[in-house]
Formats: structure tokens, C-alpha cells, sequence
């Protein structure tokens, strides 16, 4: 009797989904009403209710993408941590490496410039063909303006 | 002698010209994506800093009910509405239901709508919350929280009153009162 109630007990723990589960994906979602806290570590009564929720639909045999498509639809996209790659959004992802990657470009430039620009600074005309190149675009350009 | 010198003076100066037409185009770029930051930054911040709709023609919108009914603001045009945003999870929501409820009943009769609209809420609580406290006027989900990005809300409890002509005539920030309510449903029924 002691043994079957036992088994039993071990049955019915197994339907239900563990913290951990419920976590995984609550980590991956964000409540509006506490910006900037994910919902596995949120305090509020609302987090908790969203957590409950997801025990529900766990249990029930949902999939964590079902869960995270029914919070989407259902609260808006901005409760994802991860906005989907679509439409306006593909501007959070493709923004940061736009950045970094113009950025890198800006100071590759400034150092370049630097660097080509000091000793252009220093060294006057040496050769005889420097000074035949320069002597022609100064004509040339003094062409301009006559 | 002096061609050569000339041509190859020219092309030197069509060089620099293209460079500084390249370099004037990649400042334009980079201050072109800087400033759509910017503006996109102050968009935001701007519709922070403006807080809650209170003036104006109030944002239409379509509330689905629990119930499965579909409601559009803008088929109320003529009646005076009485939106509520609430949630299961907020305390002061539960101090106003009661109140809001007896409104509902006393002045729906004169051709006032109630309609409640339940914020970041999950479906059981929410019904649960609505048999506890017998709320019988149309209650909806806030669908991907469109109605109260419309509205601007900063929270719950939120309530906004609709004049006949569609504009918003009164808000009120925190739980509202039997007296309070029915002091501004009385002055616009009688005007």
C-alpha cells in the first residue's frame, strides 16, 4: 500500500513542470510593468501571475516557443528579450554591428590620416619628379583662377 | 613635355576631388545614421515626458471582451464612456471596483458605457477578479498592450471620461470614488 502510495506521489511530481523549467523561459521574457527586471527574478504579484501561467501551459504540454508566441501576442513583442528578426526589429540587431563597424572604420581612418599626414609635413619635396608633379598641379590649378 | 606634366597634373587633382567628394559622402552617412538616432531617441522621450492623454479626441480603439463581444469606441460616438484600466495584481484597482460596478448600474440606464480594459493580466486572474468584485459592464484584455500605449497610461488604476462629441473630458490617475465619478457623469449628462 505504502509502496503504491509512494509511486503515486513520484507520478504526479513528475506531470508537474520544475522551477528550473519554468525559469528557462521566463528568463527569456520580460513584464511591462516591471521594465528591465526579467520575469524569473521579478518580485510583483503580476510576475508571479506570468510565471503561474507558464507552469499552466507547461503542464498542459506546450512547447517553450508556443509559450513565448502566446506572451507575444498576447502582451506585445517587447515582453521578449530576444525581439523577433522582422520588419522594424531587424534594427536591434542589425543597429549594434552597423555601429561597431562604422566605428572601427572612423578611427582606422584618423589614425591613417595621422599617419600619412606627418611626414608629408616634414619631409619637403625631394625629388626632381615630386617637384615636376608638384610645379604642374600648382599650374594647373592656378589655371582655375585666371 | 608640358602635356605630360598637365595631364598628369590633372588627373592627381581628379584623384583628390574624388576623395573628397568619397569623404564628404561617408560624413554625410555617419551623421545621417547619428542624427535618425537622435531622433529616434527624442520621439521616445518625448512621448514619455507627455504622460498620459488627457485632452482631445480620445484614441479609438476595439476591445475584444472576455465574454468573446467586440467593442469600438468610436460606435459610442453620442454617449458618454467611461474607461477604466485595471489588473488583477494591483491592489488600488480592488478599492475602486466596487464603486465603478455601482456607477455602471445606476447610470447605464442614461446612456453612459462603461468599459473596462485589463492591463498585463493573465486571463484566469482577471475573470476571477471580475466574478469576485460582480463587475457586469464589458470587461477586454488589453491586446498586446495597444489600447494603453494609445492612452499613454503610466499604471493601473487609470479612468477616463468621454464626452459626447469624443472628447476626453476628465482622467483620473489612482482609484476613483462613487462621488467623484458621479459628480462628473452628472455635470456632463445635465449640460
Amino acid at each position: 500500500m505504502l509502496t503504491f502510495s509512494s509511486f503515486g506521489a513520484i507520478a504526479a511530481q513528475d506531470d508537474q513542470p520544475t522551477d528550473d523549467e519554468v525559469n528557462t523561459i521566463a528568463k527569456q521574457l520580460y513584464c511591462p510593468v516591471c521594465e528591465n527586471v526579467p520575469l524569473d527574478v521579478c518580485g510583483t504579484r503580476a510576475c508571479a501571475q506570468w510565471r503561474a501561467s507558464i507552469r499552466e501551459k507547461l503542464a498542459a504540454g506546450w512547447n517553450p516557443e508556443q509559450i513565448k508566441q502566446y506572451f507575444s501576442e498576447q502582451y506585445g513583442v517587447r515582453v521578449l528579450a530576444e525581439p523577433p528578426t522582422k520588419g522594424f526589429n531587424n534594427l536591434f540587431w542589425a543597429l549594434p554591428p552597423i555601429v561597431t563597424i562604422v566605428g572601427w572604420f572612423l578611427v582606422l581612418r584618423f589614425i591613417h590620416s595621422i599617419r600619412h599626414k606627418q611626414p608629408a609635413a616634414r619631409q619637403p619635396v625631394k625629388t626632381q619628379r615630386d617637384a615636376e608633379e608638384y610645379a604642374a598641379r600648382l599650374e594647373d590649378e592656378l589655371a582655375q583662377w585666371r | 613635355m608640358e602635356v605630360t606634366q598637365t595631364t598628369s597634373g590633372n588627373s592627381v587633382t581628379r584623384l583628390e576631388a574624388r576623395r573628397t567628394a568619397q569623404r564628404r559622402w561617408v560624413h554625410l552617412a555617419v551623421w545621417g545614421l547619428f542624427l535618425a538616432l537622435m531622433m529616434l531617441m527624442g520621439i521616445k522621450l518625448y512621448r514619455v515626458k507627455l504622460g498620459p492623454v488627457s485632452a482631445g479626441t480620445a484614441p479609438n480603439f476595439t476591445l475584444t471582451t472576455f465574454a468573446g463581444e467586440s467593442h469600438t469606441l468610436s460606435d459610442y460616438t453620442g454617449q458618454i464612456i467611461v474607461i477604466n484600466f485595471w489588473a488583477s495584481w494591483c491592489a488600488p484597482c480592488a478599492l475602486e471596483a466596487a464603486d465603478l460596478e455601482q456607477a455602471w448600474r445606476d447610470y447605464r440606464k442614461r446612456g453612459v458605457m462603461f468599459l473596462g480594459i485589463d492591463y498585463v493580466d493573465t486571463e484566469s486572474e482577471a475573470l476571477a477578479y471580475l466574478e469576485k468584485w460582480n463587475v457586469t459592464y464589458p470587461n477586454g484584455p488589453d491586446l498586446r498592450t495597444a489600447i494603453s500605449q494609445a492612452y499613454r497610461i503610466k499604471g493601473v488604476p487609470e479612468t477616463y471620461i468621454i464626452g459626447q462629441d469624443g472628447v476626453i473630458v476628465g482622467s483620473i490617475i489612482g482609484p476613483i470614488d462613487y462621488t467623484k465619478l458621479s459628480a462628473t457623469l452628472d455635470k456632463l449628462l445635465n449640460q
